[in-house]
């Protein structure tokens, strides 16, 4: 029981991380259609810019609060992500707006790799290791169950930017600005909003999520490299294909959803498979899900748009 | 034939006939200049540059003519190349003739084709791209990994000392003798030939080989082409939906697609397990699928000539750049600043990107969507 209760927290703490990015894909989907492959990347940018700004810190001011120093880093990572984010919807996407369905999907492949090897060359090919500046102690929940201060963190910042970013999609004048381009670019258009602007503050918003989203696995796994954010973009992008791509609430389930069904499956395949696999397998569950769902609901869990794109 | 002839500039438009003699030639001579001319290790790069010509034909059918991007098409490389690990290796002991192994693997790909196509038949566009990529990664989870508890693949460290390719079932090696016919059976293909004093190292008998496959393939898929399967390929392309309100089966001709193109991934897998000797899981990542797809693209999708070119420009460049890259920088900076795997890596996504932003067909575009409207057109001019 002890063993389905970690497994349960565990997936909690990385659903909620996968949920925060499979925001900024679903975003961007509603309004573009396009699947940013190269979003995962931009949480990687993130989490090592974030680690230059902390050892850069550690040398100037070695006494200071290790909080604060987090809360620095972070500070400079987002706004460099949301400028990578722009960037590449200004030079790179805009521009193939109206091109055939095929050309942007591979720009976007061409672009994850392009961040991904400039990422190898600004930072080199190495695991760095990330600094743990909050505390990784394990605290005791129930019986035998823990979780530390990072996951608790991770869990409650996810949870307020969701919330956030929903309020601000729902509630405020600029939310209704992208729904409407989501609904429909001409009209929304003739409508006096300016769907332009509006493209590119989805990629900003999307960015900005997926830089906190790398400093937060940097920091729960202690580790950082070049390739660390494709398997967690196409963990996510499969999140925002189950909660309904498109849809925002949508993502959040599909996150944590994926990120539950894969930590119980990892903790309880090796007994499913007779101990023929074991949790070396654990990126198959994305996987499979991914596959199911496409095949047999489409529309996700929640969504209800019917995505038909060539 | 005539795409390839259009490769020549301006021979290609005067004597095509000549034109296509010449391609000939030099592809016959290649591997002899370069052997001279630069020394035998670019024999090898040109059987590799080969290879990559085969599996960009074999990704052209079902990316440029069916118009199903796959994005885990390594996978049916790995599947070719492990058969060839299973069945002609020691790791087993099982050492079958390549006129055996090869149909098998290539039967294995084609079947793991038919396993991808049929949960993904409903899929187009960026689902299906990406359900094929977590195909591909699945395919190596599993290379990866399937050595506990059984020993299937040997794990990360990979099958080593494949067999070549060899007539006689057995150990080949054991089977010595009298005549003609054991020597045949004694003889394995990377040991080179030897005709009176003259001995051809098997990188060039690789060379020929792979050759002869490329231009089987050439033929093959030109005549396809324009076969009615062809036809219902470039119809189901540009418009699903008017495809099969004309009649066109295309569950039938989507899975024929996946099939025939991997296919053409697992010959080219089996080749490249016995040209190499050596398969790991490590061949087969995600980046050598996005590979294949870049000379694909880079050439012009859905032609046969823009796949052969693509695939030979992005496979001998980054090897140019091995030889001038880092020469230069330790000239000029005093170290290696970018290897070359890293400049592989730059060039393709560089490739994907800007070929796409500015000439989207590709280097060679398909110039004639249908073949028949082409040819009327011009018995009417």
């Amino acid at each position: 029981m002890d063993t389905l209760l970690q497994q349960i927290v565990n997936g909690l703490v990385v659903g909620s991380v996968y949920a925060l990015v499979a925001l900024g894909y679903t975003m961007v989907y509603g309004i573009l259609g396009l699947i940013n492959f190269a979003h995962g990347e931009v949480l990687m940018v993130g989490a090592l810019t974030a680690l230059q700004v902390i050892l850069w810190l550690m040398g100037v001011a070695p006494d200071m609060a290790p909080l604060l120093m987090l809360s620095i880093a972070v500070a400079v990572a987002i706004p460099v992500c949301m400028l990578l984010g722009y960037l590449m919807e200004r030079l790179a996407y805009r521009r193939l707006r109206n091109a055939p369905r095929l050309a942007p999907l591979i720009t976007a492949i061409g672009m994850s790799f392009l961040l991904q090897t400039l990422a190898m060359i600004l930072w080199g090919r190495g695991n760095h290791s990330f600094p743990q500046l909050i505390s990784t102690e394990p605290i005791a929940l129930v019986g035998t169950v823990v979780i530390t201060p990072v996951q608790i963190a991770i869990i409650v910042i996810s949870a307020l930017m969701m919330g956030g970013l929903l309020m601000l999609v729902n509630r405020s004048r600029m939310g209704r600005a992208m729904r409407a381009t989501a609904e429909n670019h001409k009209v929304a258009q003739l409508m006096g909003v300016d769907t332009n602007g509006v493209t590119a503050l989805t990629f900003i918003l999307g960015a900005g999520m997926a830089a906190v989203a790398g400093v937060m696995i940097a920091s729960n796994y202690g580790i950082a490299n070049y390739s660390m954010g494709f398997m967690p973009g196409l963990k996510a992008f499969t999140a925002a294909v189950l909660g309904g791509i498109g849809n925002l609430a949508g993502a959040v389930v599909g996150g944590l959803v994926l990120g539950l069904v894969e930590a119980i499956g990892a903790g309880y395949i090796e007994d499913i498979s007779f101990g023929f696999l074991n949790s070396s397998y654990q990126d198959i569950f994305a996987f499979t899900i991914l596959g199911l769902v496409l095949i047999f609901r489409p529309t996700g869990l929640l969504g209800e748009r019917v995505s038909d794109r060539a | 034939m005539e795409e390839i002839a259009r490769l020549i500039p301006v021979l290609g438009k005067k004597n095509p006939r000549l034109a296509v003699w010449l391609v000939a030639i030099i592809a016959i001579a290649a591997p002899i200049i370069a052997n001279v001319a630069v020394g035998r290790s670019w024999v090898r790069i040109l059987d590799f540059a080969l290879l990559y010509m085969l599996l960009a034909i074999g990704l052209n059918l079902v990316v440029g003519y069916a118009g199903l991007l796959d994005l885990g098409y390594i996978a049916f490389y790995a599947v070719g190349a492990y058969t060839w690990a299973f069945l002609a290796s020691p790791h087993f002991g099982v050492h079958l003739p390549f006129w055996m192994v090869l149909p098998i693997g290539a039967a294995c790909a084609a079947l793991a084709g038919i396993i991808l196509g049929f949960p993904v038949l409903r899929l187009r566009g960026d689902y299906l791209a990406i359900v094929t990529l977590g195909f591909g990664e699945i395919i190596r989870i599993f290379l990866n990994n399937l050595n506990h508890p059984v020993n299937i693949t040997n794990g990360p460290q990979g099958i080593g000392s494949l067999d070549s390719i060899h007539f006689c079932a057995g150990d080949p090696l054991a089977a010595a003798g009298e005549g003609v016919l054991d020597a045949l059976c004694e003889w394995q293909f990377g040991s080179g030939l030897r005709v009176g004093g003259f001995k051809i190292h098997s990188l060039f008998l690789f060379y020929y080989l792979f050759l002869l496959c490329v231009i089987g393939a050439i033929v093959f898929m030109h005549r396809l082409q324009v076969s009615r399967i062809g036809r219902a390929w470039a119809a189901m392309r540009d418009d699903e939906l008017a495809a099969k309100a004309i009649g066109i089966n295309t569950r039938n001709m989507k899975l024929l697609a996946f099939a025939l193109g991997a296919t053409f991934g697992g010959v080219s897998g089996g080749l490249f397990g016995s040209f190499q000797g050596f398969v790991s899981p490590e061949s087969f990542s995600l980046m050598e699928s996005i590979a294949v797809l870049v000379m694909v693209v880079f050439g012009g999708m859905g032609n046969i000539a823009g796949a052969l070119v693509g695939a030979l420009i992005l496979s001998l460049l980054p090897e140019l750049l091995r030889e001038v890259a880092v020469p230069l920088q330790e000239t000029l900076f005093g170290t290696v600043l970018l290897d070359p795997e890293v400049l592989r890596m730059l060039l393709y996504s560089l490739a994907m990107i800007l070929m796409m932003l500015l000439r989207p067909r590709g280097l060679i575009p398909a110039r004639a969507r249908y073949a028949r409207v082409e040819h009327v057109r011009e018995a009417s001019a």
